[in-house]
């Protein structure tokens, strides 16, 4: 028993507020040596790349007709972000790759101009000089002033960081997509809009003119035309002529959205893009149908205008810009939706690829992430969810497959952009302002010996040199389907390990000054049409294998893991590889897709001997979850070296397994882990569907996490309260100032269990008396504190409904609660822990409560633990079950138990009800004895 | 405990035995809060093993799921305060299988619900004052009103015949008697009504006055039947008679609960006395052996055998009692204007604690059948036994205002309603987790998820 003179402070409040907490020093023999540019102000991340811009940053560009290439806007639009980066010369670069000439005009054949629905292209492409490396997405927009009608635009993710671009393709092309087909929507509305105008006017000039033939006809009744009636006729003529053009071509824009729907199953554009609209500004928050409907009707006012007989179409006029060719609100969406994706990409892409692992893992945890998770982020997750697409069928990929197949996390990280093979793919070079092409072209080689195309290639790139380009394209992807039809399955040339590419741009470096590297294109949905293949004869054809014709992704996936990694494994790999058969195992992990560790890509020449090794240590289980946990867990003292991976935890095998790549990759200075390689494989979802948090929510965490770190710091009793909010007993935090009680109601917020996905149990100030509801609805509350008789009520509210709540009072630091003795909390804040940071702290607790909703879920879902096993068993053999299954199979002492049945409970209601969210979970209760502790 | 928060200043001004916070016996760790009624919550009445009917001050009914705590239905028809709520049992040769209640209401109308449908069945508007009592004679098929006057209707709601005005108060109480009659609680006078059914000479319905009982020296609170002799009437200034079913003569009398013992402190004592009402008996409960009186703030056991009180609990709450009852196992459930509800236990007591009873309780005057030497031996038998006692073992706290009135559930737990206009559901918590596992796995099994490994 614990009163209060026993656990009087350790410390005094003021030590604290004036200095932060002081860690004894470390004897020398343990201190590591400071990173030597961190007086620079440097982070160990940071790329000493020669980059002229400062971060990430997006360009759009247009390739104009009048003045060739030319930046149009950057977001953010900060010339400090973009610094001395030459954009003009930028545009020049990533417009000159557009593979997919857009083609509109007369075809030949065709009586009237022909709209082509050009899908977008995707680039990456890499500047060696100017140390950018850009996603590129090029799109083209309709002007009828325009010539040919289009108007090519790109969009550019331009990074520092290779390998964020290459990693984060698949998302960057899915949330470009997004961007380009929000604009080209607005775009096909003002397009229909200004051919319903120029229709008007060419009625309009019709009628005129049809009136003055008349007229003439009426005045000269000779028997002859004269040459100004020839004339006339002549201009009516064509007046009609251009009337059935515009027609048609209205016709055309009016069918696309209806073409496209039918046309693609997963046509994100228009769905994604009114689902966007849903959160966007409620102005076009209209349904698909309304939106298609009502798209294209002109508005009603608009007076016609007589045209001139001679077009205008020369270099002087103004071109439009983007934000006229483009109805307004969709211009301003996509400019949001732009400035979400820069969010998005922020960061070091270790970063991007930690949080987007940790979000498939989560995602996988759907009975128990809601517990501890930011409601917010869990709606995001639910909500894509419901929109992901169906994975696209590959031959390279399997099926998606069964929980049981595969219990390894489902995560994708890009190697799905460099599995397959490339096929004929017309590349259009243009070189400043287009006109010279240039068309290299490698012939198709479908089976050859790989070093000889490596030869071959490094050939077709001298050759370039001469030229003072250098172009390398490094990876294309084409969309599955048309993999499929492709004859050719030879996979990519140059293997995507960091260092294997590393030392490629190096060597080019040397050899050009001025080189560009498309590291990969991806038309991804982007069907190229047959008709527009064959008008590219002589399109490059990069081909390539290194091994089997079909084994392009194992490659890839072999080069993410990081080479010390792979050094580390050799000698099992060499073990296995000796013992499988390797052809086999080949087989087998082309329809697996399964590599878990394989060998690095050394050099171009050791891809030849490219083993893939089975999975070893990620042992497949035959069931959705399994019950033969380990007892180590027994042990509630163990160290928190495998805190990070709490999924895992319950299984001894793997265990060791995330421990060991923990460790390695905490090893690795690289940033694609082995465990991401591993949890890619399997994967058969777009990556596109995980949201960096944005740095609101970031900073938030880290603000909650610093706050919870000091209140552990400065009150001895810490534990016991947050005790309370685990184990579900209301916790109030009575104070007379706002801000510090609103403070510290958010620090503890983290450790309160959710009911559900959709509000936190948490209220943060509030000033009349409680209700016994409220200790339903709330298990954090911040009471004011009046000095008021007034606030008598309050206070005696709070005495009466004692059972139910833990008081803090931080006017007179005293904590009233119940006795706590577990081992859990402690650990879970350790006022002596090492953290720092709030949000290092942050993460810290995440993991801790992760590992806590596994337990929970474990005992939950314990079919013996619940119902007696027979008839006769009494209610009390059931809870003695019960308790010693928590006591020795999750190791859990006095009164952690609670903690999880609470849990428990929280998880059994979350699983039944029906509607969820709609109703608050009973409160449950504990006649326990609170004790007063008081610093 | 809490006193270091409030200021250390005020004592809790209740006298009332307090359990901590430590209850090791109490079985309700589970609470939901049913929000429907918007004012006073004043009736409960269960409907079968798993639903309740809520009444109050706003005139709805709700109809509510006793294991869930989901609202089935609302009812609304009265335009002012329900003042009177019963079910109509179905009688087995009716087809109407549906369960049906009456609720009456201070806009002067009777409401025949059916609570399956939540449809308003019939509706009778003809009354000149505010029915404040409902019975329904089974046997007969009738019901009664007992406002103003009394009144007898069918299943129909038929008016079948009504007595003259009574008086101005109303009758508070009605309780059905043997021989075709009932006992209505009038003011201080108990009434005794005779109906008179339609024979082959008369086809009318008859209500007649037989018997009027002027022993109550204040307003009668409380009427109830005990068993198939007796019947127990408690008044406002603590005299409860119990009469005999048949002859309406007085078997017993206690009226001296508010006796100062010397025993007790004598400060307190006069603290009681000074306020009348501690002293009316609100609410009795009954079993085969004992009556449960709810008198002022205490609790009374009085057993019928010996015609003494067996143990007592002077303040058992720190105001009026207003509703008692006992449960299967020995224990008895008090709810007050307090906002508090407890739990007894009737145990033996010990010989070494003997809570000194006042002789004054067991003061009795003899009529009828008992006699005065019968009750000299019991007295002492009295003091050397030793009485039972009542042992607080829990108490539930939630509602902020009076408790008016609980249900008690055998699977579901028990039901309050309060002032508060909240109705709170009490459950056993380690019962209501069995059962969510239970229902947890059998939805695993609705989806496939749950398969046994073979």
């Amino acid at each position: 028993m614990i009163s209060a003179p026993d656990v009087v402070a350790f410390t005094k409040e003021e030590e604290y507020e004036e200095e932060p907490y002081n860690e004894p020093a470390l004897p020398e023999e343990y201190s590591v040596p400071l990173f030597p540019f961190a007086s620079q102000g440097a982070n160990p991340w940071s790329k000493l790349s020669g980059a002229k811009f400062s971060r990430d940053f997006i360009l759009i560009s247009e390739f104009s007709e009048q003045v060739g290439p030319q930046p149009l806007l950057t977001i953010p639009n900060d010339t400090k972000v973009f610094g001395t980066f030459d954009l003009n010369y930028f545009s020049l670069r990533i417009m000159s790759v557009d593979y997919q000439a857009s083609f509109v005009g007369h075809p030949p054949g065709s009586a009237y101009p022909k709209l082509n629905f050009v899908e977008d292209s995707k680039v990456v492409l890499g500047d060696s000089k100017e140390g950018a490396f850009a996603y590129v997405h090029h799109l083209t927009l309709y002007d009828l002033e325009a010539r040919g009608f289009v108007r090519p635009f790109c969009m550019a993710y331009i990074s520092a960081d290779q390998h964020k671009i290459m990693q984060q393709f698949q998302e960057l092309s899915a949330e470009f997509s997004k961007a380009s087909e929000c604009l080209k929507t607005g775009n096909r509305k003002a397009f229909a809009g200004e051919l319903e105008k120029k229709l008007k006017d060419l009625d309009y000039t019709r009628t005129v003119l049809h009136t003055e033939t008349e007229i003439q006809k009426k005045a000269n009744d000779k028997g002859f035309y004269s040459s100004q009636a020839i004339e006339k006729a002549n201009e009516l003529a064509s007046v009609e002529k251009s009337i059935i053009e515009h027609q048609d071509l209205l016709k055309q824009i009016r069918s696309y959205p209806h073409r496209k729907l039918k046309g693609s199953a997963l046509c994100s554009g228009e769905m994604e893009h009114t689902q966007d609209q849903a959160s966007q500004p409620a102005t076009t928050s209209n349904t698909d149908e309304s939106a298609a409907t009502d798209l294209y009707t002109c508005r009603p006012a608009y007076t016609p205008k007589l045209i001139k007989a001679k077009s205008t179409k020369c270099f002087d006029k103004k071109l439009k810009t983007l934000e006229e060719l483009c109805d307004t609100e969709y211009f301003t969406q996509t400019l949001a939706q732009l400035s979400h994706i820069e969010h998005m990409f922020r960061g070091d892409l270790c970063y991007l690829l930690t949080s987007q692992i940790d979000r498939a893992l989560l995602k996988q945890q759907h009975i128990t992430n809601f517990l501890f998770e930011d409601f917010v982020e869990v709606d995001d997750r639910v909500v894509e969810k419901q929109e992901s697409t169906p994975p696209k069928p590959s031959p390279g990929r399997p099926p998606s497959r069964s929980l049981e197949e595969c219990p390894i996390p489902q995560v994708l990280i890009s190697v799905g952009s460099y599995k397959s093979s490339v096929e004929s793919v017309p590349i259009k070079m243009e070189q400043e302002l287009g006109d010279e092409y240039r068309e290299a072209e490698v012939t198709e080689m479908s089976s050859f010996d790989p070093q000889e195309s490596l030869d071959y290639l490094d050939m077709d790139m001298k050759g370039s040199i001469s030229s003072g380009e250098s172009i390398e394209v490094l990876g294309t992807e084409k969309s599955t389907s048309v993999l499929a039809k492709s004859d050719s399955q030879a996979s990519l040339t140059v293997p995507l390990s960091p260092q294997v590419v590393r030392s490629k741009v190096v060597s080019h470096r040397t050899i050009s000054e001025d080189s560009i590297e498309v590291l990969s294109t991806c038309p991804s949905e982007a069907l190229i049409p047959d008709d527009f293949k064959a008008s590219y004869p002589s399109a490059i054809n990069e081909e390539e294998s290194y091994a089997d014709d079909s084994e392009g992704a194992i490659h890839f996936q072999a080069s993410v893991s990081p080479p010390e990694l792979g050094e580390a494994e050799e000698g099992s790999l060499e073990n296995t590889s000796s013992q499988a058969d390797s052809s086999c195992c080949i087989g087998k992990e082309s329809e697996s897709l399964r590599v878990p560790l394989s060998t690095p890509a050394h050099t171009p020449s050791d891809q030849d001997g490219v083993v893939s090794i089975p999975p070893q240590r990620y042992r497949q289980k035959d069931q959705g979850f399994h019950v033969d946990f380990a007892v180590e867990n027994a042990n509630p003292s163990q160290d928190n070296s495998s805190e990070g991976f709490p999924a895992y935890e319950l299984d001894p095998e793997r265990l060791l397994a995330s421990r060991d790549v923990s460790k390695s990759s905490l090893d690795n200075s690289d940033t694609t882990s082995n465990l991401s390689s591993i949890a890619s494989t399997s994967s058969d979802r777009t990556p596109s569907s995980a949201y960096p948090p944005g740095p609101s929510s970031e900073r938030h965490k880290k603000r909650a996490g610093q706050n919870a770190l000091k209140f552990i710091r400065q009150y001895p009793f810490a534990h016991p309260a947050i005790y309370s909010l685990l184990s579900g007993r209301t916790l109030v935090v009575l104070g007379e100032d706002e801000a510090i009680v609103r403070k510290l109601v958010t620090a503890l917020s983290i450790f309160v269990p959710n009911h559900s996905h959709h509000a936190k149990p948490v209220k943060h100030w509030i000033s009349s008396p409680l209700h016994i509801t409220d200790f339903q609805k709330w298990k954090l509350i911040g009471l004011q504190r009046v000095a008021s008789p007034a606030s008598a009520g309050t206070l005696h509210a709070l005495s009466r409904y004692s059972r139910y709540t833990s008081v803090l009072d931080l006017d007179n630091r005293a904590l009233r609660c119940p006795l706590y003795r577990g081992t859990l909390v402690p650990r879970l804040a350790d006022h002596r822990t090492q953290i720092k940071r709030g949000s290092t702290y942050y993460l810290h607790v995440q993991s801790m409560l992760t590992q806590l909703c596994s337990k929970a879920f474990l005992y939950t879902f314990c079919h013996h633990l619940h119902l007696p096993a027979h008839d006769k068993e009494t209610e009390e053999l059931v809870a003695s079950r019960q308790a010693s299954f928590l006591k020795l199979n999750l190791g859990l002492v006095n009164e952690d138990a609670k903690v999880v049945q609470y849990l428990a409970e929280l998880l059994k209601l979350h699983y039944t009800q029906e509607a969820p969210g709609t109703s608050h979970p009973t409160l449950r209760f504990d006649y326990v004895p609170s004790f007063l502790y008081k610093i | 405990m809490l006193r270091w928060l409030i200021g250390g200043g005020r004592e809790p001004q209740g006298l009332a035995e307090t359990i901590g916070e430590e209850q090791t016996q109490n079985p309700y760790t589970e609470l939901l809060v049913l929000k429907a009624h918007h004012d006073i919550v004043r009736f409960l009445v269960q409907l079968d093993e798993y639903r309740f009917a809520s009444a109050g001050d706003d005139g709805i009914v709700v109809v509510w799921n006793a294991q869930t705590g989901e609202k089935l239905l609302e009812l609304n028809g009265h335009t002012q305060k329900i003042t009177a709520f019963i079910t109509f049992p179905s009688l087995e040769a009716c087809e109407e299988k549906n369960q049906l209640m009456l609720t009456a209401s201070s806009d002067r109308t009777v409401i025949l619900w059916d609570c399956d449908t939540g449809r308003q069945v019939r509706k009778v508007s003809c009354f000149q004052s505010t029915v404040k009592c409902l019975i329904v004679l089974q046997r007969r098929d009738v019901w009664l009103s007992g406002g103003n006057d009394l009144c007898v209707w069918n299943r129909k709601l038929d008016l079948l015949c009504k007595t003259s005005h009574l008086s101005d108060t109303g009758i508070s109480a009605l309780i059905e008697i043997p021989k075709n009659c009932v006992v209505a609680a009038v003011g201080k006078e108990l009434i005794i009504f005779q109906l008179v059914a339609p024979t082959e000479e008369s086809l009318e319905w008859d209500i007649l006055e037989i018997k009027r009982l002027l022993d109550h020296q204040d307003n009668i609170l409380s009427l109830v039947n005990v068993n198939d002799l007796s019947f127990i009437t408690g008044s406002h200034v603590g005299e409860m008679i119990i009469w005999d079913i048949l002859d309406w003569t007085m078997q017993a009398c206690e009226c001296n609960f508010w006796d100062p013992s010397p025993q007790l402190d004598t400060q307190q004592e006069i603290k009681l006395c000074q306020k009348p009402n501690d002293i009316s008996i609100h609410h009795f409960t009954w079993d085969e052996e004992n009556v449960f009186a709810a008198v002022g703030r205490g609790l009374y056991v009085y057993n019928l055998q010996m015609k003494r009180v067996i143990a007592c609990q002077k303040t058992a709450h720190d105001s009026s009692v207003l509703h008692v009852a006992k449960l299967p196992n020995r224990q008895l459930i008090s709810c007050s204007e307090d906002g508090s509800v407890r739990i007894w236990e009737l145990r033996e007591k010990q010989q070494l604690a003997v809570e000194p009873v006042p002789t004054g309780f067991f003061n009795m005057w003899g009529f009828g059948r008992v006699n005065k030497q019968a009750s000299q031996p019991i007295k002492k038998q009295q003091e050397n036994a030793t009485p039972c006692s009542l042992e607080l073992i829990g108490d539930l706290i939630g509602h902020s205002s009076s408790v008016e009135m609980f249900l008690y559930f055998e699977d579901h737990g028990l039901v309050t309603c309060s002032a508060d206009h909240l109705i709170i559901l009490w459950k056993n918590g380690e019962r209501e987790s069995g059962l969510r596992s239970l229902k947890l796995f059998q939805k695993l099994e609705e989806n496939g998820d749950l398969y046994l490994a073979v």
